[in-house]
């Protein structure tokens, strides 16, 4: 300490005396050693006193004192700027975790879309954050059956994806694509409601294809009405549906029902996302959403998905705020 | 003069006259003012864990004195929650808040040593000696 304390009074006092750029480099120089020495903060400002009491030996007690007071504080500050540092690294190091989990669970729940000659389908699903509180799930058995899950968490984030695992797990266990939408909520349901947490919740849309009658069967769980697009009419149709909130309590029946496919029909399944647009009531989206699918009529679902999205986007000022999931399924 | 001073932790204004009796033993021991800031500093937290966690504890300072030797040492002892995983209170990459600066505390001083029981209150002694 004594050989720093040397070194720093020379350089304070060729400052003092010179004020060039050349002195103040000496000084951040001398920083070095302050580091590799281990030196605290403290212990600079008391260097630093010392230096100055033996340049001005006429030093006013007051300005003593004034030096103690700053020694103090620094102590002080110190440990608790190193505190403060150490929750920064914490913070750091669950970010890098997060990044990790939400690349895992979007490999999990990627969606296979399968496809088919008798069905065109589309899909567009975009989290707001890293990770997805909408899921699609797509069940195809080669033969005659197409099913397809719409569903989405009440909530965001890490929670809701853990949530998310469930319900593809669920639907994983059905195997089969020909069971009816009324089953497969029911099953949902108890799943869900027995294994998560009693403030989760999901909303979801099931909808089952029979391809040789063009038959097309649905449930839903507290989701958003599904769109239904008659050609022949030109006019849409709500596809509506009674069935509580998947997760809420045990043994609920949803109720199902069906409509005649026609050709170049096609149903639009969408999530909240697209639904409660900002500056929009939920019957203005929607109408909305009738309004810039229209004219798209004639295009491949999957075009018809992204042009959807990159028209709600654009209108929104690409400030979606909500996961945005959009299923268009065309015959 | 004696050697073994006590404080009881009760109010906040404890802490004050815990810090003050800290600073002069250091004083007259011979530390330098930065040691001695960070004596104090130093019993200032475990006093202020003592008060926000335990509500009440005792605060002892003592000289140490051996033939080659001079330092302080300062126990702290309450009856709070007490500490279970006392590792973690050192572990920074892992603080959950419970260690409360601990680890500061070990810096400013040359050891610290917790003994600790789930509900069995905890005790904290630390010491720092003369260069």
């Amino acid at each position: 300490m004594e050989q720093l304390l040397i070194q720093y009074k020379q350089i304070l006092s060729d400052y003092i005396s010179n004020r060039k750029e050349q002195n103040l480099y000496i000084g951040q120089n001398y920083i070095r050693q302050l580091i590799q020495k281990n030196v605290a903060p403290e212990d600079v400002i008391n260097i630093h006193r010392k230096a100055i009491e033996e340049i001005y030996t006429q030093l006013p007690d007051t300005l003593t004192h004034a030096y103690d007071f700053l020694i103090e504080v620094m102590v002080q500050f110190g440990l608790q700027f190193r505190e403060h540092q150490s929750l920064l690294v914490q913070q750091e190091e669950l970010r890098i975790e997060m990044d990790i989990a939400a690349n895992i669970q979007n490999i999990l729940l990627k969606t296979e879309m399968p496809e088919l000659e008798s069905i065109d389908i589309g899909m567009v699903s975009e989290p707001i954050r890293k990770m997805n509180g909408d899921y699609v799930y797509f069940l195809y058995d080669e033969q005659n059956y197409l099913s397809v899950a719409v569903a989405d968490v009440v909530g965001k984030g890490v929670p809701a994806a853990l949530c998310m695992s469930m319900v593809k797990n669920g639907l994983e266990t059905m195997k089969y694509a020909n069971h009816n939408p009324s089953y497969v909520l029911e099953v949902l349901n108890n799943i869900i409601e027995k294994s998560v947490d009693d403030s989760m919740f999901v909303s979801s849309f099931y909808g089952r294809y029979d391809i040789e009658h063009g038959v097309f069967t649905y449930g839903s769980a507290g989701h958003e009405p599904a769109l239904y697009f008659s050609a022949k009419n030109e006019s849409y149709y709500d596809l509506n549906s009674k069935g509580l909130l998947l997760g809420v309590m045990p043994e609920v029946k949803y109720p199902q029902f069906t409509i005649q496919f026609e050709e170049n029909d096609f149903i639009m399944i969408v999530t909240d996302g697209v639904t409660e647009l900002k500056n929009y009531d939920v019957i203005e989206s929607r109408n909305l959403l009738k309004k810039i699918a229209f004219p798209l009529r004639h295009l491949s679902a999957q075009k018809m998905c992204e042009k959807v999205y990159s028209e709600l986007q654009k209108l929104q000022d690409y400030n979606l705020n909500d996961d945005f999931t959009i299923v268009i399924l065309k015959k | 003069m004696n050697n073994i001073l006590e404080v009881n932790i009760n109010t906040e204004w404890d802490i004050i006259t815990a810090r003050q009796i800290a600073r002069e033993t250091s004083k007259s021991i011979g530390f330098d003012t930065v040691d001695q800031a960070r004596i104090v500093v130093a019993i200032s937290e475990i006093a202020k864990n003592i008060f926000m966690y335990a509500k009440a504890g005792l605060i002892t300072i003592e000289r140490l004195e051996s033939a080659e030797e001079k330092g302080i040492s300062i126990t702290a002892i309450d009856n709070g929650p007490g500490i279970l995983d006392i590792k973690s209170v050192f572990d920074e990459s892992n603080s959950k808040g419970l260690g409360a600066g601990l680890p500061g505390v070990k810096r400013l001083m040359d050891s610290l040593e917790i003994q600790s029981e789930l509900g069995g209150g905890t005790i904290v002694r630390i010491e720092k000696w003369l260069r």
